[in-house]
């Protein structure tokens, strides 16, 4: 077969368009379109300074401060302790240090790095992207290869623009059939993470493709790639289609009118071709996905809501076993008691999973009219977000149900700003991670979608949505 | 960065599978400046209540293990997050090599940059070491980084596999900002070419500058 008519996927495509250095067996040295930094990047910045070197392209970065950003005001001196406002204040000196393009806290278009990335058309199709944060595999959902780096390959990036990078291999999940009512995309990535397990795509960088995927918004196959990381894969990807570009169009960074046309034309070629090579395939049956929680301390601890807490004794692989009775102790959980009798003390609807308006309005249909039985917060993932928020009414559901309406950022997923879950308080979240200490010592967190958790707030634990608004 | 041949010490036992980074470095010490050290922060909350005081259960708040150079962990060590002050914390408190059946892809790489050596074995030989070295008077380790192998003092030796360009790096403690440097005409010239082909990219927009 002639090398150009060799099919590939669309990994590969944008992979071999960025090889600078192609080395036989090793790590190649690939070339890097988008650096997006926030306020960790201090590292890097002081290991330029020791070196007495400069971002080399800061055009091609993009910087917002959202890890530190206090919810409720948005001056640094808002944050609850000097040293969080401190944190921004440093971002903000890097920031012109480095004649780094970025929004700062006061700017009506900050958020957290992955939702401002797609909704200002800085993420585009056929990229290279990277930011120091894990969940940068969210960017991926418009067709780029985008990914978390850690503080040196940052200071490198700005450095030189490129990443000595092993090509993964790739892994094709193919969600198939239906959606049923009531089932978001949490629950779809939930349920993947919990077949293949924490591990289970580690080394690979993830396509997303099948019915199931093609039928979601850009907005809920951001929320599918976010959780790549949770399955161990620092990249999961979805190929651009007419979705995708009406999405894009017209979004502040996009290519405008024939700009538009050319990458259009390009991006039009970028989908993995018919018989592309994966080094592995999965099916989901995207038909039996239901409403999902987790119950432990790992997203692959994830269960439909009408299950029960698993019994440790059930595994007979011993570090197993050990593992899942230390994180039902952590949880304060007993095995066999039904997931939707674990009662919860508080809700958070927000972050970079969960934190777009589809999810806001998700959230609000089944809280309007309704109380919350517990403490919560609703913290949209930008301010665009949140001004779209306010034109809808959103924000009256959710304060006359109870809950906070704050300003956009990280809040209490990273719960560094000073959002934070109390100890051995239990908290329904639409965040990523059910760690141990997550959200704070000793906090017992479970996941869900935006839908699950207003549920949760209405009846005060865990609860099937379909219950309450009829799906 | 600092080379790493080989290193005989005290390795440690850490249970659980899928340890992520923000049990080995809890976000709330992400602020911490580097210079003032890391050590203190790792595995802070399984190593500390509340009040500061050492949980005597830990493994490295036990002897000999609170002197590891070498740690032995299950499956998807350092998932999570991509702080890379989870690597910071390790090193600085000691300990230049993690042995595994598999790490977290970003902490892998995080390794590879702070001279710190991940170990990739399979499960059923991290388990049998897992469990031995809970139960050794002198559990030490051995990673051979020149000849890839690790050993026990009873002379029990497995081979790992670790790429050769990262291996090089690390025997001689390569500074990747400093290599690559090396390479910028062909950076350049293949920016050249990818913004002449890619030219619907154009200038990226300036934003609030």
């Amino acid at each position: 077969m002639a090398e150009a008519a060799r099919p590939r996927s669309i990994f590969d495509k944008i992979w071999d368009r960025h090889v600078v250095i192609a080395r036989e067996n090793g790590p190649s040295l690939l070339y890097i379109d988008r650096n997006i930094i926030h306020e960790g990047s201090f590292h890097a910045f002081n290991d330029l300074r020791t070196r007495g070197l400069k971002p080399r392209r800061p055009e091609q970065m993009f910087g917002v401060p959202d890890h530190y950003a206090p919810t409720h005001g948005r001056r640094p001196e808002d944050a609850p302790t000097e040293e969080i406002a401190r944190m921004i204040r440093v971002f903000d000196d890097n920031m012109r240090w480095g004649e780094v393009p970025h929004f700062s806290l006061q700017d009506r278009r900050q958020g957290i790095v992955h939702i401002i990335g797609p909704e200002q058309g800085i993420t585009l199709p056929g990229l290279t992207i990277v930011c120091s944060d894990s969940h940068t595999s969210t960017q991926g959902a418009l067709g780029a290869i985008a990914f978390g780096i850690g503080q040196s390959e940052s200071a490198l990036v700005m450095a030189t623009q490129t990443l000595w990078q092993v090509k993964p291999k790739t892994l094709r999940i193919t969600v198939t059939g239906r959606r049923a009512p009531g089932v978001e995309a949490k629950d779809v990535i939930l349920t993947i993470i919990r077949t293949i397990g924490a591990g289970g795509a580690s080394g690979y960088a993830v396509e997303y493709a099948g019915p199931v995927i093609q039928g979601l918004s850009v907005e809920e196959r951001l929320t599918v790639c976010n959780m790549s990381i949770e399955a161990g894969a620092r990249s999961g990807m979805v190929a651009p289609d007419d979705t995708t570009l009406s999405y894009l169009h017209g979004r502040p960074y996009a290519p405008k009118d024939a700009a538009w046309d050319a990458a259009v034309a390009y991006w039009r070629t970028l989908p993995s071709d018919d018989g592309a090579p994966f080094d592995r395939e999965i099916e989901i049956d995207g038909s039996a996905v239901a409403p999902t929680v987790t119950w432990g301390t790992s997203p692959e601890d994830a269960l439909a809501i009408s299950d029960r807490v698993p019994d440790p004794a059930d595994i007979p692989d011993a570090q197993k076993r050990g593992t899942a009775e230390r994180a039902l102790a952590y949880m304060g959980l007993t095995p066999g008691t039904p997931l939707s009798e674990i009662a919860i003390d508080r809700v958070f609807i927000g972050s970079c999973t969960n934190g777009r308006i589809q999810d806001l309005r998700a959230a609000a249909a089944v809280l309007k009219g309704r109380k919350s039985a517990v403490p919560g917060m609703v913290v949209p993932g930008s301010g665009l977000v949140k001004e779209a928020a306010e034109a809808e009414g959103l924000d009256r559901i959710f304060k006359d149900a109870g809950l906070e309406w704050r300003d956009a950022g990280c809040s209490m997923c990273s719960a560094i700003n000073g959002d934070v879950v109390g100890p051995q308080e239990r908290c329904a979240s639409t965040s990523n991670r059910n760690f141990v200490g997550r959200q704070g010592p000793g906090a017992r967190t479970h996941l869900m979608s935006p839908a699950m958790a207003a549920a949760a707030a209405v009846t005060g634990r865990l609860t099937d949505v379909r219950r309450l608004v009829g799906g | 960065m600092q080379p790493f041949i080989s290193l005989t010490g005290i390795a440690a036992p850490i249970q659980g599978r899928n340890i992520d980074t923000d049990q080995i470095l809890p976000a709330r010490f992400l602020k911490a400046d580097r210079a003032r050290g890391y050590g203190q922060f790792f595995f802070h909350d399984a190593r500390f209540e509340a009040d500061g005081r050492e949980k005597p259960d830990f493994v490295l708040n036990r002897e000999p293990f609170r002197h590891a150079t070498i740690v032995v962990a299950d499956e998807n060590f350092g998932c999570g997050s991509s702080r890379e002050g989870a690597v910071y914390a390790l090193h600085d408190f000691g300990v230049r090599a993690v042995i595994a059946p598999s790490f977290g892809d970003i902490f892998y790489n995080n390794c590879l940059k702070n001279g710190v050596v991940p170990v990739q074995l399979e499960r059923a030989v991290v388990t049998g070491l897992l469990d031995r070295l809970r139960a050794e008077d002198r559990p030490e380790m051995t990673v051979d980084l020149e000849n890839l192998r690790i050993g026990r003092p009873d002379g029990a030796q497995h081979a790992f596999a670790l790429d050769p360009f990262w291996r090089e790096c690390l025997l001689q403690g390569v500074d990747e900002i400093q290599l690559t440097l090396g390479s910028l005409d062909r950076i350049e010239a293949f920016e050249r070419q990818y913004r002449a082909d890619m030219n619907w990219l154009g200038e990226p927009p300036a934003a609030a500058r």
